[in-house]
């Protein structure tokens, strides 16, 4: 111990003579540098997007493949061809694979929704070709080992498991549910005894019907050259090709306001709101202004719904508001995880704040705050390779670009308080908003009840 | 010095305040963007008996307002600045950082040094920072499968002590308890300058921003450094275990813990050991993936890894641990003798070249992603030269871990056989599970 210590007071810790002093202004800021950008439609259909951005020695590679299906069991096919698409080829085992890869510090990894079969990965730059051989022997001659199909499927039930237990999955499997039915939006998670029923033919049947490259999408971020990137992957991938196109999942209907559901979950400590209204998607002229209404609401840490659940109540760790993209629709997602005996209080908060922000719109201050965090956390996330690459994926789903990419911060400049009121009131209306509420019906039920707007499990 | 191919070593400058604050630059144009950060020199090994969660607790009050910032300000200012920013608590520093648009620098470290000179501390934002930090807890421990596992749940069976056996989130009781008296002595004890780190990383001007550091920083009173204490204990002298039932989980699972070389001070062989990790469990053609999930399929998943929080995150004594989930099916005793048999293998055969070679490479290829990030770059630094006194070690870890050779890693994985272990069983308690 210190002689100083603990001699001062809180009260004394917390001033100094000089006092209080002023917040320095900020200074000028410098423009990102332009991209150098290939974006082309390769003879079989795949649109290629390849950025240079040489910051490190490495390349992210992101491709996306539409992966709709309407069959009861294709969520659960899905699942089983992400598991296995990288677990041998003809010419190479699960074990080889993997070793290839990491010798040019490489990594591919697989992901499926409802939406789309996602391969993801990086490498040292000097071994994009690899990464790219290794993608395309994938992609053409993944043999979906009975073995491996088998293991696979037994891993899947058991996480499946494992899944079902989180209460994050379970509060969006329900809100899936209650927005779209049993459309298959919905299924993003299979039934486990689905998944016990898939065989390797199945696998196979689906690869050649679906993993299509006409409608997918490759982008490339890194230390590279972008024209002549495209040539390395049109050579690499000659021999990927189709004349069907991958399939679009189907789309979502709108989704209209109405009671949130009580999802009982019996013991839990605390319970998940989830409530959705429907948006509009990033090519709306109105998108922007409704990007930073969002904000203000509940999209970033200085925000109302924060700041009142969180920092003045204590109801919360977690509040937040932000958009999720399904095909051309967009919806607004409001959650938060609160301790079972504030639930109902929760969201009589949450209530009021949607309804305050069409009524009384975001002040200048306020607008100013999330313009400038809109933009600025737009340069921070793309100021990396595999945050950029991950964002030019997002949007090339969307059919936009890396230029709608790089005029956005001059749209968010450009939104006016007007517009931003406007969007307010039509988006965030209580009466939009459907959703769900995930707790021990116990404990939260008499609350919800006496709120109103809650239906009882 | 060109230590990893195709990056040059960066431009690192470090220097020491006259009220001993040490400061780390890194300058780095590419983007427009800057990193700040600040480490104090005290974690939940810290924290006094009574007071488990309270450096964690304490790190959300240093957001909470200062001298010349209400409360909320600190969030609005680094956002409506176009900033991101956190904290997060480590078993022996604290960080605090952002990452803003290079126009944000000054105000950043305005920011950083108004908490680091004047926080206020009060009853009624301590009050709202409990409840706050109880629904983190409930979020991340008590309302999910495998909540703590296994960086709660696994230190008390493997230590003894007090500092590394504790839980670091804190019991809702010592939470309850916690008070502004404690908070005053606890700042005034370890939130020195001289007991801090603050790194600036990318789009800065070195001469400008000394000056500016100077400006902010200069008058925080000087407060003499708190002696370092030591958290050695004994190593195990027997194989422990425990068992811990978890109403949410679906399937058992176990975690293996084993004391490690000094990280520090044994940097070598700490180093085998990350080797070694990544030989076991990175990837599916390593030696636990291969054998424990696929030939035997004996788990769904594993995990090898130095450090519960990954590697060069603590001092000594540090832990090698090992995770599993595996299916109710499969006896835990079935998953340890494999875990063992892998282990003897390794100890009695060192590892081949290729093994080696894909570790480096891996290591290499995170590096540079990780240097790409602001955010990991500006905390690596900072953290390397908290724990180390060398930032610059960042970028020497590939040659280093290239220079780890197969017999290091296989001593390595016969030390781990010969030591004391502790294991720590998740058993499925409920009705939950079956759902």
């Amino acid at each position: 111990m210190t002689v100083n210590a603990g001699n001062r007071s809180a009260d004394e810790i917390g001033r100094t003579p000089q006092g209080p002093r002023p917040l320095p202004e900020l200074g000028e800021q410098r423009k990102v540098a332009d991209l150098a950008v290939a974006d082309t439609e390769l003879s079989n259909g795949l649109r290629v997007l390849a950025v240079r951005k040489a910051s490190v020695p490495t390349v992210e590679l992101r491709m996306r493949i539409p992966f709709g299906g309407t069959d009861p069991m294709h969520s659960a096919r899905a699942e089983v061809l992400a598991e296995t698409l990288l677990t041998g080829t003809a010419t190479r085992d699960r074990v080889a694979i993997d070793t290839e890869l990491a010798l040019i510090g490489g990594e591919l990894g697989t992901a499926v929704d409802p939406e789309r079969l996602v391969v993801s990965g990086s490498a040292l730059s000097s071994g994009l070709p690899t990464l790219l051989d290794v993608l395309a022997d994938a992609l053409t001659g993944a043999t979906y080992a009975d073995a491996e199909v088998a293991r696979e499927r037994d891993r899947l039930v058991e996480r499946l498991a494992v899944a079902r237990t989180q209460p994050g999955v379970i509060a969006r499997e329900a809100l899936q549910r209650r927005r779209y039915g049993d459309h298959p939006a919905t299924r993003e998670v299979p039934q486990a005894e689905d998944v016990a029923q898939v065989t390797p033919e199945d696998v196979r049947a689906l690869h050649q019907a679906s993993v299509l490259p006409r409608g997918s999408v490759l982008v490339l971020v890194g230390d590279i050259d972008p024209d002549a990137v495209v040539g390395q992957v049109e050579g690499a991938l000659r021999g990927w090709s189709a004349g069907a196109s991958a399939t679009p999942l189907a789309e979502v209907p709108d989704i209209t306001g109405g009671d949130l559901h009580l999802i009982a979950r019996p013991g839990s400590v605390q319970s998940q709101l989830r409530l959705s209204a429907q948006a509009i998607g990033r090519t709306d002229p109105r998108y922007a202004a409704l990007q930073l209404a969002n904000l203000a609401f509940g999209g970033y840490f200085s925000s109302r719904l924060v700041e009142n659940i969180r920092e003045d109540k204590g109801y919360t760790y977690g509040a937040q508001s932000s958009f999720d993209f399904t095909g051309q629709a967009a919806t607004l997602i409001v959650s938060a995880d609160t301790a079972s005996e504030v639930t109902a209080a929760a969201l009589l908060e949450t209530r009021y704040e949607l309804g305050r922000l069409g009524l009384v719109s975001p002040t200048d201050a306020e607008l100013e705050s999330v313009r400038q965090y809109a933009i600025g956390s737009l340069l921070i996330s793309t100021s990396s390779q595999g945050g950029l690459a991950s964002q030019l994926a997002a949007l090339a789903n969307a059919g936009l670009d890396a230029d709608w990419l790089a005029k956005h911060p001059d749209r968010l400049a450009d939104v006016t308080a007007d517009q931003v009121a406007d969007a307010a009131l039509e988006f965030f209306a209580p009466t939009k908003f459907t959703g769900v509420v995930v707790g021990d019906p116990d404990v939260v039920g008499t609350g919800l009840a006496a709120l109103g707007g809650v239906v009882a499990p | 010095m060109d230590t990893v191919a195709g990056m040059a070593a960066p431009e690192i400058h470090r220097y020491v305040t006259d009220n001993g604050l040490r400061v780390v630059l890194a300058p780095d144009t590419t983007s427009p963007v800057v990193g700040v950060s600040v480490h104090y020199d005290v974690g939940f090994r810290s924290e006094p008996e009574g007071r488990t969660g309270f450096a964690h607790l304490f790190e959300h009050l240093m957001f909470q307002g200062s001298e010349s910032l209400e409360k909320l300000a600190h969030f609005r200012h680094i956002q409506g600045s176009g900033g991101t920013f956190n904290g997060s608590t480590h078993p022996d520093y604290t960080d605090y950082f952002e990452v803003l648009p290079s126009a944000a620098l000054e105000r950043a470290l305005f920011l950083e040094a108004d908490r680091m000179r004047a926080p206020k501390l009060t009853e009624e934002n301590l009050a709202n920072q409990i409840d706050v930090v109880k629904e983190e807890i409930r979020l991340n421990v008590l309302n999910r499968p495998y909540g703590g596992f296994p960086w709660i749940l696994l230190p008390p069976v493997l230590y003894d002590t007090f500092p590394n056996a504790h839980n670091g989130y804190g019991d809702f009781v010592d939470l309850e308890q916690a008070s502004v008296e404690d908070c005053a002595e606890f700042f005034d004890t370890y939130y020195t300058p001289a007991n801090a780190v603050l790194t600036v990383a990318g789009d800065l001007d070195i001469e400008r921003t000394t000056a500016l550091i100077d400006k902010h920083f200069g008058d925080v009173p000087v407060r003499p450094a708190p002696q370092r204490r030591s958290f050695a204990e004994p190593l195990p002298t027997e194989d422990r275990h425990d068992t811990h039932q978890d109403p949410h989980a679906p399937l058992p699972a176990l975690a293996v813990g084993y004391r490690m070389p000094d990280p520090i001070n044994e940097l070598d062989g700490y180093l085998a050991n990350i080797v070694l990790a990544s030989v076991l469990a990175d990837g599916d053609g390593s030696r636990l993936q291969q054998r424990l999930v696929h030939a035997d399929a004996l788990v769904s998943d594993i995990s090898a890894g130095a450090g519960l929080f990954g590697p060069f995150e603590a001092r000594d004594p540090d832990t090698f641990a090992v995770t599993a989930i595996h299916p109710a099916e499969v006896s835990e005793q079935r998953v340890l003798a494999a875990l063992d048999d892998e282990l003897d293998t390794l100890a009695a055969t060192p590892p081949n070249d290729e093994e080696l070679a894909k570790v480096t490479a891996r290591w290499t290829a995170n590096l540079h992603a990780e240097h790409d990030r602001l955010v990991s770059r500006t905390l690596g630094y900072g953290s390397l030269e908290l724990l180390y006194g060398q930032p610059e070690l960042l970028f020497e870890l590939p040659a280093r871990i290239a220079s780890v050779t197969a017999d290091d890693v296989s001593a390595a994985a016969k030390a781990l056989r010969e030591g004391s272990r502790a294991v720590l069983t998740v058993e499925p308690s409920a009705q939950e599970g079956a759902q």
